[in-house]
């Protein structure tokens, strides 16, 4: 057990989608839990991750908390991993960056259509949107890139297994997606 | 006895007045490239094509093939120098795959899927750039227009118009359309002109035909560029 | 403006090779280029009018939309900088009443940056509407404002705020014997064309511009191409900040430049010739047209030539603002009335140059050089010099020193002997050959100016101890970023991928692997471009970075990773739209180290 490689795993600007696709791998995920056992991660009650060997992060940065959160993660994950387009290059959540954030808030809570009470959210709780959403390697050191939208159940496994047999992971001509 | 350099050390024939890219495309040797297209003269601004002759980096496209050159194409610098190349091309614009019709028959993904590029590498410019919707059958999406001027060309060579140019300087380069209003309606482009097909990213599309063919059975999804592009232009080419 | 239009075209007799003079009008004439000038100059010159909009916008002195009726240029030169140009901006935007980069709203008045103007013997310089003003202080400036209030027509203003000076320190071989008018020709056709290009070959003269390719080769080749309709352009589009002298030369040894022009014309056997005159020496614009009127008055220039049935003429053509048109194949680009995108090469220049024709494209210097040898013969040249580098080479001086100014030497001479005649003392290093050369550190000042030591086009800029030298990169970096011309993918978005990363080790965010990309990310530039703006572009930090690593790696901070944008920044706008200011509102740019 004290030999499991320890896994993390979380969404930031993201859907879960790549969450999902990891599910993907279905009956070899009791292959992988022989070897792998997750912190913090949608399937555990862990609130912080600690002492892992690697980070899987979804999506962008696109609010203070979410770089809080990738913080966490560079902090305690020797090794770090962008997962996904939106994690890669911002992906669908930063086509916002076209628009003023300004305008954006506006339309969302003051002048929208059928927006009633028209306030900007201000309670301190709320983690506050940055100007633009980034790709995560603009704000930690990254280690490996997962690309796709979502990347394949099987590139999850490739990049596992890598890992885990102490190989170089590499993603095979079909392994490599962007959609 | 026919002429002759070498691609990577193998022996390659090429007859007098072909480039290096054409001489490479005849013997089945794949150079990368998205601005060059076997039917336009070469315009060499992408610089996927360097090769090194003789320890010299030239653009295979434009570089007439010359007895006793030694190229090398094939290399692990030349394919990391063209990865970050064409992720150079990602960062300028705003290619967001999952969004894009075009994506699976994109060459600019291709040849990134090619070059095996996981990530953009650099910083993001997220420039703001327009959509020109305004033509019922063509539309052009700018955040993906690379200036490969392959429209241009397509426009001028092709189809005898001359509905597009590229305009300004340095990063500032961008798409025109030739209407006064500066849209794609008042131009006389039409769905059937080569320039509206030919675009090796998806800048320009037509309209109503996305998604015919679904996402992973698409061109690349299965086939790399380097086979794609060659039985494509192989014979073209080797003529 | 029809009728203005019109006119103009009828004079430039339809020609869009023209389109840069004709667009210069339209731009003097309403401060920008109007819509409809573009349709119907596209209907007189046959154009389509994407092309005349893309040489509008690939042009800094050309714009779309209207620019004031003084329109206020001042050279980001690190020459000006060094002189006090930021604060002297500041001080002319205040007193203007306009931000640096808008035009004031009453549009009588704008204001902005521009490239090197070639004045660094004399700056802070500037341009209002093309003309240079040299030596800018606050009372210079607070005269300019109270002319520009009361808009007093340019010809009114004073004319010492136009006053160009040469400054002529040290004269050698060439500056100290100007040539008779004529007398280069009449030396050239006494003793044949071919005997003097074969003098012209023993003088072993080099291109001056920089690139030192062989004149005589040059010329041979061109003349030895079966196509008999030549052309001889003289690049005069001296843009590498921190040089003047082609300035310098053509105010004062203009006859013997055009004179060189001929010479070459002569030999090649060429009829038409072109001064490529960049736009920020448009106040020896009419100068010159007066000596080419003056040389054919005295049968040097036009119809049969010193009776030798020779016929040649020369014609200026103003750049408009674009650094890569000193870049032989741009310039003849836009020579052609097009933007100027160096051209793939092969074919060169010698055999399709100047509207596919075989065509020589030489430096001011050059062709000075070449009329002095046709009179003295190439024995004459040679013997001065080094092997590899013959005869003199002339400066442009400026920066910490005494006396900036022109400087002529035999090639061969060492760095220290110039920097002891001009007056430089405890000097940090030299920028030889401009932000596209090499910066040399003082330890190497016994170096020589030579071809196959140091090579430069004419720049030398001194800097002295109070200098950083990271700023001095910082402003060539920002300067090729602008004026890299976008054809090729490593150059365009290199150079702006590079002024971030070096923006971000300046500005102190840098962190480990930082310097490591920016030199990888040099390397691409400077291997992968198209041409030699982008092939030089990234020498401002490779040939520092190669002399001072300690000073990039101390600039680094000691941890693993800083973003390269400013977050807490980031957070500004949601900031002041949600009202807040708690901690939870804040973010650090790099999380403490547990």
């Amino acid at each position: 057990m004290a030999n499991k490689i320890r896994v993390a795993t979380t969404s930031l600007a993201g859907c879960f989608g790549c969450h999902m696709s990891f599910l993907d791998i279905d009956e070899r995920m009791l292959q992988l839990v022989e070897h792998v056992e997750f912190d913090r991660s949608p399937i555990t009650d862990i609130e912080h991750c600690t002492n892992c060997d690697i980070g899987l992060i979804e999506g962008g940065v696109c609010n203070s908390e979410n770089v809080h959160v990738l913080r966490e993660f560079r902090k305690n994950c020797k090794i770090l991993v962008a997962v996904g387009a939106c994690a890669i290059n911002g992906g669908l959540p930063a086509m916002r960056n076209f628009i003023p954030l300004e305008e954006c808030l506006n339309e969302a809570y003051l002048d929208g259509i059928g927006v009633e009470n028209p306030q900007i959210p201000s309670d301190p709780e709320l983690p506050l949107l940055l100007d633009k959403v980034r790709p995560i390697h603009e704000v930690v050191k990254i280690d490996y890139f997962l690309p796709g939208c979502p990347p394949s159940a099987d590139v999850f496994w490739k990049f596992l297994t890598d890992l885990i047999e102490g190989r170089e992971p590499a993603l095979p001509y079909d392994l490599v997606h962007y959609d | 006895m026919s002429k002759s350099i070498t691609i990577d050390g193998n022996t390659v024939p090429f007859e007098e007045g072909q480039t290096i890219m054409e001489a490479a495309t005849a013997a089945g040797v794949y150079i990368p490239h998205l601005c060059h297209h076997l039917e336009f003269a070469p315009h060499g601004s992408c610089k996927l094509c360097n090769v090194k002759v003789n320890g010299r980096v030239c653009s295979a496209c434009t570089f007439p093939a010359m007895e006793g050159q030694e190229v090398l194409n094939n290399t692990q610098e030349l394919t990391d120098d063209r990865q970050k190349i064409t992720q150079m091309l990602f960062v300028e614009g705003n290619h967001f795959c999952p969004s894009c019709e075009k994506t699976g028959n994109c060459q600019l993904q291709a040849v990134a899927y090619h070059l095996n590029m996981l990530d953009d590498h650099y910083p993001l410019f997220f420039p703001t750039r327009k959509v020109d919707a305004s033509h019922a059958e063509v539309m052009i999406d700018h955040n993906r227009c690379i200036f490969c001027t392959l429209c241009v060309r397509a426009s001028q060579q092709k189809d005898g118009k001359d509905v597009f140019a590229i305009s300004g300087r340095g990063l500032k380069k961008h798409l025109i359309v030739n209407a006064q209003s500066g849209l794609l309606k008042d131009t006389d482009i039409e769905a059937t002109d080569q320039a509206a097909h030919i675009c090796p990213t998806g800048a320009i599309l037509i309209k109503h035909t996305a998604y015919q063919v679904p996402i992973g059975e698409r061109i690349y999804d299965h086939k790399q560029i380097d086979q794609v592009s060659l039985e494509k232009e192989h014979d073209q080419h080797g003529k | 403006m029809t009728k203005f239009i019109q006119d103009l075209a009828e004079t430039h007799r339809y020609q869009s090779t023209h389109l840069l003079d004709i667009l210069r009008s339209i731009q003097t004439h309403y401060h920008y280029i109007p819509e409809a000038a573009i349709e119907q100059l596209a209907e007189l010159l046959k154009t389509p009018r994407t092309q005349i909009i893309s040489v509008v916008e690939f042009y800094s002195f050309f714009h779309l939309s209207p620019h004031g009726e003084y329109e206020i240029l001042i050279s980001d030169s690190i020459t000006d900088h060094m002189l006090g140009k930021k604060s002297l901006i500041d001080y002319l935007s205040k007193k203007l009443n306009v931000a640096v980069g808008e035009v004031r709203q009453d549009g009588v008045v704008s204001l902005d940056n521009t490239s090197c103007t070639g004045m660094c013997d004399q700056g802070p310089a500037g341009l209002v509407n093309g003309h240079a003003l040299t030596h800018l202080d606050h009372q210079r400036i607070d005269l300019i404002t109270d002319l520009i209030n009361q808009q007093k027509p340019l010809n009114e203003w004073p004319d010492n705020l136009f006053l160009v000076e040469d400054n002529i320190i040290k004269p050698g071989l060439l500056l100290n014997q100007s040539i008779n008018q004529g007398s280069a020709l009449q030396a050239t056709f006494k003793r044949g064309l071919k005997e003097t290009l074969s003098e012209l070959e023993q003088s072993g003269l080099r291109g001056r511009g920089g690139a030192g390719f062989k004149t005589a080769t040059k010329w041979k080749f061109c003349s030895e191409e079966p196509e008999t309709l030549r052309y001889v352009v003289c690049n005069a589009d001296e843009g590498e900040p921190g040089t003047f002298k082609d300035r310098v030369l053509l105010n004062t040894y203009a006859h013997q430049v055009f004179e060189g022009m001929t010479l070459c014309a002569a030999i090649i056997e060429a009829q038409q010739g072109f001064l490529y005159l960049r736009g920020e020496y448009l106040h020896l614009y009419e100068k010159l047209q007066g000596i080419l009127e003056e040389r054919r008055q005295a049968g040097l220039l036009g119809n049969n030539i010193l009776k030798q049935g020779m016929n040649f003429d020369i014609e200026i053509c103003l750049g408009a603002g674009a650094y890569i048109c000193g870049e032989e194949s741009a310039l003849i680009e836009s020579l052609e009335g097009k933007m100027g995108i160096p051209r793939n090469r092969p074919p060169y220049p010698v055999t399709q140059g100047y509207l596919d024709k075989p065509t020589v494209v030489n430096n001011v210097e050059t062709f000075m050089a070449a009329a002095s040898i046709a009179i003295n013969g190439g024995a004459w040249f040679a013997n001065i010099g080094t092997e590899k580098s013959k005869g003199t080479k002339i400066l442009s001086i400026c920066g910490d020193c005494a006396r900036p100014g022109i400087y002529e030497y035999p090639f061969g001479t060492s760095i220290q002997t110039v920097l002891d005649d001009c007056g430089a003392s405890d000097v940090l290093g030299v920028q030889i050959g401009g932000p596209s050369g090499t910066f040399i550190a003082n330890h190497e000042f016994k170096r020589q100016l030579a071809f196959e030591d140091l090579a430069t086009g004419g720049s030398f800029i001194v800097f002295d101890n109070s200098r950083n030298i990271l700023e001095i990169v910082n402003n060539f970096i920002h300067f090729f970023a602008h004026e890299s011309c976008g054809f090729c993918t490593p150059c365009r978005v290199g150079t702006s991928l590079l002024k971030k990363q070096l923006d971000k080790i300046i500005e102190g965010h840098g962190s480990a692997g930082d310097v490591v990309a920016l030199e990888e990310l040099c390397q691409l530039i400077k291997t992968q471009s198209h041409c030699g703006l982008g092939q030089t572009a990234a020498n401002p930090v490779l040939t520092t970075l190669e002399r001072y690593p300690e000073l990039y790696q101390s600039q680094l901070k000691k941890i693993s990773y800083e973003p390269g944008f400013d977050l807490d920044g980031a957070l500004e706008t949601a900031r002041r739209l949600a009202k807040r200011n708690d901690a939870g509102a804040h973010l650090a740019q790099v999380e403490e180290e547990s």
